[in-house]
C-alpha cells in the first residue's frame, strides 16, 4: 500500500515538475503573432489549393495580414464573399472577383479514336511525350485524368465515356486543372456564361470532319449569326466573348445553328436553353 | 572507436528501427508520401531522439537508478519525451522561425511516437554508457531517416504506376514496404553486438 502512494505521490510531482516547465517556456517563449491572422485563416476555404499565389492558407492569410501590398481578393475557392470579410478584416478594398468554372473544352473520347494503343504510364502528361498523344486530334482530351488528380476539391472525374466532368457545384474556379492539363483543353469560363465552345481544336474544317464528328470546323456560322459580335475565328475555332453574352445575348441562336454542336450552353442551371443543346 | 562505429552502422541497418523492428509504422505510412516531406520529418525524429536519448539517460542514471524506481522507467520517459518536445518546439518557433517553418509540424506530430520513446529504452536497457546511447540515437535517427526516404522515393514513383484500384494508396505502400523490410532483413547477423 505504501509504495503505491510513493509512487503516486513520484508521477504527481514528475507530472507537476514538466507542467511548470512547460508553463513557464510558454510565457517566456510566446512568439507575438498578430491574432488577425488566425482569423482570417479560418475565414479561408482550407482547400490549400495555392490558387492565391501562396503555399497554402496559412501562408496567405499571414502575407494578407503582414503585406500592405497583397491583394484581398486572390482567395478564388473563397470568391466574393471571402473577399469581403477578408478585405474588411485587413483593411482593404475588395477587388471584384468574377467567378469561373472549369470547362473541358472537348466532346470527343480518347477511346476508339487513337492513332495507336497507348500502354505507357497512366498520365497524360507521360503520354503526350509519345507522339502528342494516342488521340488522332492533337488538341483532344487523351482522358488519363491528369486534371483529375490535381483537384483538391473531388469536383472534377472522368465519366462513363472517358472525357473529364466538371461538377459545377463543386469546382471553385481555382485553375489547377486547367493548369495541369497537357493539352490545355481545360477553360476558365464564367459561371453565368450561356454559351461555351466544346472544341479545342485549330485543325482546317477538312481534317476535324475526318478525324471527330463532334468537332468545331471554323465555318463561321456562328460568327454570322451572332448579332452582338461575341463569336470570333481565331485559328480556325470559334472563340466566344462571354462578358458581350451575358451583356446583351437572351437568345442564343448561335447554338442552333452550329452544324456540328459544338456550341454548347454552360448557364447554371442551364433550365431555359436546355432544348437547344 | 570501433565500437561506436559498428554501433552505428548497427543502429543504421542491421537493426533499423522501421524495417527490422517495426516501430514507427505510422509516421513512416503517414508521411513518406512525398520526399521533401520525409526529408524533413526524418531529420526531425533524428533530432528529437538524440535528444531525449541524452536527456532520458541523465535522468535514468541520476534519477531513477539511485532511488531504486527504475520499474517507473518507461511511464518517466513517456512523460519527458512528450514535454521535451513541446519544449523543443517552442524554442526553435521562438529561435529559427526558418527551421520551425520547416520541420515544426513534424515535431509535435512525433511527440509521442513510439520510435522516440523506444531508443532511450533500449539503451536503458542495454546499460550503454552516455556515449554508447548517443551514438546508438543518431544511428537509429539516421536510420530511420533514410527507410523514409526510401520510402519516400518508391512512393512518388508509384504514384505514376498503373496499380490495381483495390491496391491504390496505402494498400501498395505496405507491399513496397515489407519487400523493403525483406531487402534490410539481408544485413541480420552481419553485426553482433
Amino acid at each position: 500500500m505504501n509504495s503505491v502512494i510513493t509512487i503516486i505521490a513520484i508521477m504527481a510531482l514528475v507530472g507537476l515538475f514538466f507542467g511548470l516547465v512547460l508553463a513557464f517556456a510558454n510565457k517566456k517563449l510566446a512568439v507575438e503573432m498578430n491574432p488577425l491572422i488566425h482569423v482570417v485563416e479560418d475565414i479561408l476555404p482550407k482547400g490549400q489549393c495555392g490558387a492565391c499565389g501562396f503555399a497554402g492558407c496559412q501562408a496567405y492569410a499571414e502575407a494578407v495580414v503582414l503585406d500592405k501590398d497583397v491583394s484581398p481578393s486572390l482567395c478564388i475557392p473563397g470568391k466574393k464573399a471571402v473577399a469581403e470579410q477578408v478585405a474588411k478584416l485587413t483593411g482593404k478594398a475588395a477587388v471584384e472577383i468574377e467567378p469561373q468554372y472549369a470547362f473541358v473544352k472537348c466532346a470527343q473520347p480518347a477511346v476508339g479514336n487513337s492513332k495507336y494503343d497507348y500502354a505507357g504510364i497512366n498520365d497524360c502528361l507521360a503520354a503526350t511525350l509519345l507522339q502528342a498523344g494516342p488521340k488522332e486530334c492533337e488538341y483532344g482530351c487523351i482522358g488519363l485524368g491528369t486534371c483529375v488528380k490535381q483537384c483538391v476539391f473531388d469536383a472534377i472525374h472522368i465519366n462513363e465515356k472517358g472525357l473529364p466532368e466538371v461538377d459545377k457545384e463543386k469546382c471553385t474556379g481555382c485553375t489547377k486543372c486547367a493548369t495541369a492539363c497537357p493539352k490545355k483543353v481545360i477553360d476558365m469560363i464564367p459561371v453565368d456564361a450561356h454559351v461555351a465552345v466544346n472544341c479545342n481544336s485549330l485543325d482546317k474544317g477538312a481534317v476535324v470532319r475526318k478525324i471527330c464528328k463532334v468537332g468545331c470546323i471554323g465555318c463561321s456560322i456562328c460568327v454570322k449569326q451572332c448579332p452582338y459580335e461575341a463569336i470570333k475565328m481565331k485559328n480556325n475555332l470559334a472563340v466566344v466573348d462571354s462578358s458581350i453574352c451575358i451583356e446583351k445575348c437572351d437568345n442564343p441562336v448561335c447554338i442552333e445553328k452550329c452544324p456540328t454542336k459544338v456550341l454548347k450552353t454552360y448557364s447554371i442551371p442551364p433550365v431555359e436553353l436546355v432544348k437547344a443543346v | 572507436m570501433m565500437d561506436y562505429f559498428l554501433l552505428f552502422m548497427g543502429a543504421v541497418v542491421v537493426n533499423n528501427f522501421v524495417l527490422t523492428r517495426f516501430l514507427g509504422l505510422c509516421i513512416f505510412f503517414g508521411v513518406s508520401k512525398n520526399l521533401s516531406a520525409s526529408g524533413g520529418m526524418g531529420m526531425a525524429v533524428t533530432a528529437v531522439i538524440t535528444l531525449s536519448s541524452m536527456f532520458a539517460w541523465l535522468v535514468y542514471n541520476y534519477i531513477l537508478l539511485p532511488l531504486n524506481l527504475t520499474f517507473l522507467t518507461t511511464i518517466v520517459f513517456v512523460l519527458l519525451i512528450a514535454s521535451f518536445v513541446q519544449l523543443l518546439e517552442m524554442i526553435v518557433k521562438k529561435y529559427t522561425p526558418n527551421l520551425h517553418k520547416m520541420w515544426g509540424i513534424y515535431l509535435l506530430l512525433i511527440a509521442t511516437n513510439c520510435v522516440v520513446l523506444g531508443v532511450p529504452l533500449i539503451n536503458v536497457e542495454s546499460h550503454f554508457s552516455f556515449g554508447k546511447s548517443l551514438v546508438n540515437a543518431v544511428g537509429s535517427g539516421v536510420g530511420f531517416a533514410m527507410a523514409i526516404v526510401l520510402m519516400a522515393s518508391c512512393r512518388e514513383k508509384l504514384r505514376l504506376a498503373d496499380v490495381p484500384k483495390s491496391l491504390d494508396g496505402l494498400g501498395i505502400a505496405f507491399i513496397v514496404a515489407g519487400c523493403l523490410a525483406l531487402a534490410f532483413f539481408g544485413f541480420s547477423g552481419m553485426i553482433t553486438m
